[in-house]
């Protein structure tokens, strides 16, 4: 098994072209940009490195090691062009990822500008991370088409022998974390379309878990979602810690909302989250104590295959 | 209607880079959902339907993904937020940016016969009738 995926890694280095896997949309500066300034632009864009760029032109890089060396000699105020290794080594956008990476290997660097070959323009920037998530990225790609063959739901429940049949996905979510949330729902949706569970049953099932996962990431500290996949139904348990509905009845009023202004900044937080959840419910049932938590249960029938085409004729497609 | 007609409309530009533009410019659109409101962009039909919003957070890309939009236009110039350009391009979703208002916006694409949900669910009635 490991043999058969390293050859396939290999063969996806001389597939896979530079601009595939490569960085867009870079960060560059200006040959006349201070040195002062650098740091902040690396901070707050995470790299350590840039292609210094005049007028579309690559001239040259400038790297973290070459800002410390620049604090080394005390710091003094210059440009970017004073500091940055003119003599760069880029790569063309056309070229097969082997070439990279062997430039990479052979001249010790950390990254390579890309050209595009026409143009002579810079159109990205690869690194060694590039490739690694862009090998993994295409082995994923064919891993799914492998599993997506053979697995659908319909046969999955049919294939098990059993009187009764669950499958249980469990999901964490954290409180506060912004970046991440909606994973769950993300996450919730492709498995079970991989599952072969009809659309709108996914898409009922995915709009509830993302307002639930929501109210966990804004109002607790984080928490806990399982879902069960039934032949029949769907059904999502979301559990937390606290703080708690003082007023259910008000809580599920359309447009009543205790959100903090930042949360509706994210075009949340307009008191429509429990409202859409019942809307995308068969059953539903919210129970929640001051202090200690809440917990929410919604069930959403799977939708049969004759509603499966209706709905597709309302949405025209 | 083609995503890269609707990039004409209105004097948008293609945002996430080069694959972008080629992987979506022939995305065909049915109809179109406009709104800051993430949870109503979540009762959206979003299938075949163009997103039009001001807000730029990830956010955004997720209730794009999770009611199956095919794309994002950002109004009045403003760019996506990294996080969001990140996850539209893990996420296959088309983004247009346009330096016109949401309202203008709006107009120009109805003009040119791209409907709204409710007159796609009415137009679909009328044709389930016959």
């Amino acid at each position: 098994m490991p043999e058969q995926e390293i050859t396939k890694t290999q063969e996806m280095v001389y597939e896979l072209l530079v601009r595939d896997v490569m960085t867009k949309g870079v960060i560059s500066v200006a040959p006349s940009t201070p040195m002062s300034g650098l740091r902040e632009i690396l901070r707050v864009n995470r790299i350590s490195g840039t292609p210094v760029l005049d007028d579309g032109k690559l001239v040259g890089i400038i790297s973290i090691e070459d800002f410390i060396s620049w604090l080394a000699d005390g710091g003094p105020e210059c440009p970017v062009a004073d500091r940055m290794t003119a003599d760069v080594r880029a790569i063309y956008d056309d070229e097969p990822l082997v070439q990279a990476v062997c430039k990479l290997e052979r001249l010790g660097f950390g990254r390579l500008p890309v050209l595009g070959r026409e143009t002579g323009c810079l159109v990205g920037v690869i690194t060694k991370g590039d490739i690694v998530s862009g090998l993994l990225k295409n082995l994923e790609v064919d891993y799914l088409n492998v599993e997506m063959r053979g697995s659908r739901s319909s046969h999955l429940f049919e294939d098990i022998v059993a009187d009764q049949s669950l499958l249980v996905l469990k999901y964490q979510v954290r409180g506060a974390d912004f970046k991440r949330a909606g994973a769950c729902a993300s996450g919730l949706k492709t498995t079970l379309r991989r599952l072969g569970v009809p659309p709108q049953t996914t898409r009922r099932a995915a709009v509830a878990t993302y307002e639930a996962e929501m109210n966990l990431v804004v109002f607790t500290e984080g928490g806990r979602v399982t879902v069960e996949v039934e032949p029949e139904l769907i059904r999502l348990k979301v559990e937390d810690g606290g703080p708690g509905i003082p007023d259910i009845e008000k809580a599920m009023q359309p447009g009543f909302s205790t959100a903090p202004d930042w949360v509706r900044e994210l075009g949340f937080g307009a008191g429509m989250g429990l409202p859409n959840i019942r809307k995308c419910a068969d059953r539903m049932r919210l129970d929640s104590t001051v202090g200690k938590g809440t917990r929410l249960e919604v069930e959403i029938l799977m939708e049969q295959p004759d509603e499966a085409e209706r709905h597709c004729a309302e949405v025209g497609a | 209607m083609k995503l890269e007609e609707i990039r004409k409309v209105l004097d948008a530009e293609w945002f996430g880079g080069e694959t972008s533009r080629t992987d979506c410019s022939d995305r065909e659109v049915l109809l179109c959902h406009a709104s800051d409101l993430m949870s109503d962009v979540l009762t959206f039909t979003g299938a075949g339907s163009l997103l039009l919003t001001g807000l730029t957070n990830a956010q955004v890309i997720r209730a794009a993904e999770i009611s199956d939009f095919a794309g994002v236009c950002f109004v009045r110039g403003k760019k996506p937020q990294p996080e969001a350009v990140q996850l539209a391009q893990e996420r296959g979703i088309a983004m247009l940016v346009t330096p016109l208002s949401m309202f203008e916006s709006c107009g120009r694409l109805h003009a040119k016969g791209l409907p709204g949900g409710d007159r796609a669910r009415e137009d679909a009635k009328c044709r389930s009738k016959k």
